[in-house]
């Protein structure tokens, strides 16, 4: 168990580094540091959709229930992301532009987007019964999910005009060199949860399938 | 290739004779405009207009979709198409060519009525739209397929299907052709080749 303490420690680091090393906006002030909160963590979202998906294909690949199983908790802890991305946004956009929701904001256009999509992914799950079925309709639409990403992200360019900061461009990271270093580090400690948030829950999933086995076996 | 023919002359074959879908469509997408011309404001934009008709066809849509595996469910035919020695794809190809034809039966008639309640139609729209159409079979049909074998059924399509259509409305309002077809070449190659999973242990 050594991934919770690294993810402690690493978070832990983030979180130091944010609001006591890394330089304050001249534009923005203070409350641009929630930068190092809102896009690791949309990163990570992505993250989560990404590996659920390939989990998705391997179980379409090999059939193996496990995978079945770490896709379901994947694209549960993106949702997660998901929901904290959408927040996250909203506070940043009611500090700066002194708005809760902004639709010329294209990322969080997305991720209503995506947030939309994977909800349903939940209805979907839960309304199929339990079974090869379900799997295969699970990571059928999980595959479905992780195309619509870069489509939606299309769409919704081609629909909108930017007053959205473009950080990363064609041009590389527009942060100084302790910007960056912070933001990486903030990254590292968002995957890093995710991980330990991932193997959390799917040694809950696990251990209540063992549990219905034996219960099985015993009745 | 001859399967697909058979199955979507099947469901046409099927609509004609008991006419439960497309009058419904039409109706519907009547009603949809009636509405929206009441919602809008007097002296609209065309642009504004214009989006009226795109969230009236996917609205269309969803009926036509929601019924689209009725049949298919009722019957118990889901069990006889998995059986059949035909490519399983040829199913999703069938069903989606049924939907197409459906679809564009119902704008037969929305488009001339949205030009007469609102304002003309350029050739580019009628474009978007036929190429919107191919969109929306290729996913509705999969969805609808997924749908079905839900216990929410007819809740759940909607919710499946919905978010996946933002991007169809975006290149439509929008105009961008080249877009739809981009859309419409993935999903349909996607929705082609995953089709035979949704359906394999229904």
């Amino acid at each position: 168990m050594k991934l919770p303490a690294l993810t402690t420690a690493v978070f832990g680091a983030a979180v130091a580094l944010i609001f006591f090393y890394a330089p304050t906006d001249a534009d923005q002030g203070f409350s641009q540091r929630i930068f190092y909160f809102h896009v690791p963590i949309a990163l990570t979202s992505y993250a989560c959709f990404g590996w659920g998906a390939w989990k998705a294909l391997r179980y379409l690949r090999t059939r193996d229930e496990r995978a079945d199983v770490e896709s379901y908790v994947a694209i549960h802890q993106g949702v997660v992301f998901g929901a904290l991305t959408l927040i996250t946004g909203s506070v940043w956009a009611k500090a700066s532009w002194g708005v809760w929701w902004s639709w010329s904001e294209n990322q969080l256009v997305l991720f209503l987007v995506l947030f939309l999509f994977y909800c349903a992914y939940f209805m979907l799950r839960y309304s199929v019964d339990p079974g090869p079925s379900r799997a295969n309709m699970s990571a059928v639409y999980a595959l479905f999910g992780v195309v619509l990403i870069p489509v939606s992200f299309l769409a919704i360019r081609l629909s909108q005009h930017f007053i959205h900061p473009v950080v990363f461009n064609s041009h590389g990271p527009q942060m100084t060199g302790s910007q960056f270093f912070t933001f990486c580090v903030a990254l590292v400690a968002m995957l890093l949860l995710f991980a330990t948030l991932y193997n959390v829950e799917l040694a809950g999933k696990r251990l209540d399938a063992h549990v219905r086995d034996l219960r099985e076996l015993l009745t | 290739m001859s399967d697909t023919v058979a199955l979507a002359r099947k469901d046409l074959l099927l609509e004609l004779r008991a006419k439960e879908t497309l009058p419904a469509m039409l109706l519907f997408v009547l009603a949809a405009l009636t509405i929206f011309h009441f919602a809008l404001p007097r002296g609209t934009s065309d642009v504004a207009a214009r989006g009226l008709l795109w969230s009236a066809l996917v609205f269309t849509a969803l009926l036509g979709l929601t019924r689209a595996f009725v049949a298919e469910r009722e019957q118990g035919m889901f069990d006889a198409l998995v059986l059949a020695p035909c490519d399983r794809s040829a199913i999703w190809l069938g069903k989606a060519l049924s939907v197409v034809a459906f679809l564009a039966a119902a704008e037969v008639v929305a488009l001339p009525a949205f030009a007469a309640f609102f304002h003309g139609l350029g050739g580019r729209t009628i474009a978007a739209v036929a190429l919107a159409d191919i969109g929306i079979a290729a996913v509705g049909t999969l969805f609808g397929a997924m749908a079905v074998a839900g216990r929410a059924r007819e809740l759940l399509l909607p919710l499946l299907f919905l978010p996946t259509a933002i991007p169809i409305v975006v290149g439509g309002v929008g105009g961008y052709l080249w877009f739809l077809a981009l859309y419409d070449a993935i999903f349909a190659v996607l929705a082609w080749a995953t089709f035979e999973y949704v359906i394999a242990e229904a």
